[in-house]
């Protein structure tokens, strides 16, 4: 039988204050276990708060390290971490919070490989992730092992959240089949992301992880929560479990790990393998703009340009590229940029298929040339 | 007039519109209106197929039009659909 130290009684004593919780309900957080994939901006808070709830044991899966653009929103890093293993900075910092818990760490991507051999054992998953295939896989997982998965998900101000179970209601199946196309697909990367808006989501995601585990109030299941820090609105809609769900209806056609890059069409982590016949690098760019003039067309946003450009760019934003590219010539050089080479390389699909084929993609966007052409640009 | 909120992600295909009012008696032809409107929308609706692709979920108030008559779900005037898009967040791809 599970019992609290003195020094546990002390430390949760707000909890047992709460009749919901008490001591039966902090012995069940002690003896629980929770899963969070990813510790970026979701997996800060959840962390976090989780670790100062007392969640007995926390597994925590990410395999990234700590980069100064984090700090803006990844509040369980710090200055002092950077570029230590994501997963050693939040477990330091956890065990700072609560040396009364237990924090395992996986550094190393959440994949079909190993997401059966990481995932069983725990009571609960939360998605933190940032990408498709990680999404649809932590989905699948907590089908195949029947446990919820807390999930959040963020762009702009924009937030959603829902507790997937699939015993009690949908799965992100259900709601969401199969992904958008990648380059369909809106990434915060591309977009930005208020800092803040990650700390209210990923709370949220915290508080439904621990109803859940308390077996307390009313979850998110069946319901999905949308969110607008702009507006500060907080609107909800029912979900119903889909009856021919591939993953959670009673005759699932999947019923073990897929290729989720492959289902979703893109990497599913950091990869540099993205491979594109059209890439210059910022020095081959260099070289030929000092033997020619081709159009250098900046498909960032306009607000973007203030932060850094090149001299005689032509600004469409890629959000206005398939309406504005008659202002374009066919007959032209068209070099095309954006911060890192993302969205300029989905550009390319656009006027390929526009009929478009001089077409060159700056590689590593304006980023790369301002770290190896013109260092006075800032790197954003 | 019936209305339709559009989310952020799919702002930039409506000259930055967060609500459009539409014309149409049910959910498809207020779709179609939008569509009409601004045709780049049309691959987050629609497959190759022309299936509609769930990328993009519509819903009337709070109910997913699937649960309800899905394109033939009829509409009132004072009628707000709500498009959910699929988001990730996070990193570039």
């Amino acid at each position: 039988m599970t019992t609290l130290t003195d020094q546990e009684f002390l430390r949760y004593s707000r909890h047992l204050l709460i009749p919901e919780v008490g001591l039966d309900g902090q012995k069940k957080l002690k003896t629980s276990s929770a899963l969070v994939i990813g510790t970026g901006g979701l997996g800060s808070p959840i962390a976090l708060y989780l670790a100062a709830a007392g969640i007995g044991r926390i597994g925590l899966v990410d395999y990234d390290i700590v980069e100064s653009s984090n700090l803006q929103r990844q509040i369980i890093h710090s200055e002092e971490t950077l570029g230590k293993e994501k997963v050693e900075s939040a477990r330091t910092r956890m065990l700072g919070l609560n040396p009364h818990i237990q924090v395992d760490v996986y550094n190393e991507p959440f994949i079909a490989e190993n997401a059966l051999d990481i995932a069983t054992d725990y009571d609960i998953i939360i998605d933190g992730t940032d990408n498709f295939p990680t999404r649809y896989l932590s989905n699948d997982i907590a089908v195949f092992l029947g446990i919820p998965n807390v999930y959040g998900s963020i762009y702009q101000f924009d937030g959603q959240s829902s507790v997937f179970y699939a015993k009690e209601g949908p799965c992100y199946r259900c709601l969401f089949p199969s992904p958008p196309p990648p380059h369909l697909v809106p990434s915060c990367g591309d977009g930005g992301v208020l800092g803040v808006l990650p700390g209210t989501i990923g709370s949220i995601q915290a508080t439904e992880a621990i109803k859940m585990l308390l077996g307390i109030g009313s979850s998110l299941v069946g319901r999905l929560l949308l969110y607008n820090a702009l507006d500060m609105t907080f609107d909800y809609v029912n979900l119903k479990k889909n009856p021919s769900c591939p993953v959670c209806s009673e005759n699932p056609t999947i019923t073990a790990p897929i290729d989720y890059e492959e289902f979703c069409g893109v990497p599913g982590h950091h990869t540099d393998e993205w491979p594109s016949e059209w890439d210059i690098s910022a020095l081959e760019l260099k070289e030929i703009l000092e033997k020619s003039k081709p159009i250098l067309l900046d498909v960032r946003e306009p607000h973007e340009q203030q932060i850094s450009d090149l001299p005689n760019s032509v600004n469409i934003p890629y959000g206005e590229l398939a309406s504005r590219m008659s202002e374009l010539n066919t007959a032209q050089e068209i070099v095309i940029f954006c911060r890192t080479g993302n969205r300029s390389l989905h550009a390319i699909e656009i006027l390929l298929g526009a009929g478009f084929r001089k077409l060159k993609n700056l590689e590593g966007g304006i980023n790369e040339w301002a770290e190896d052409v013109d260092t006075s640009l800032p790197i954003y | 007039m019936p209305s339709i909120k559009i989310p952020t992600p799919l702002r930039p295909y409506t000259e930055g519109k967060q609500i459009i009012s539409i014309e149409g008696e049910t959910v498809g032809e207020a779709l179609s209106f939008l569509l009409s409107l601004h045709p780049e929308l049309k691959e987050h609706f629609y497959k190759e197929d022309g299936q509609l692709s769930r990328f993009a979920n519509i819903f009337l108030g709070n109910k997913h039009i699937i649960t309800l008559q899905d394109l033939e779900t009829p509409l009132l005037e004072e009628d707000i659909l709500r498009i959910i898009p699929s988001i990730a967040g996070g990193i570039d791809l």
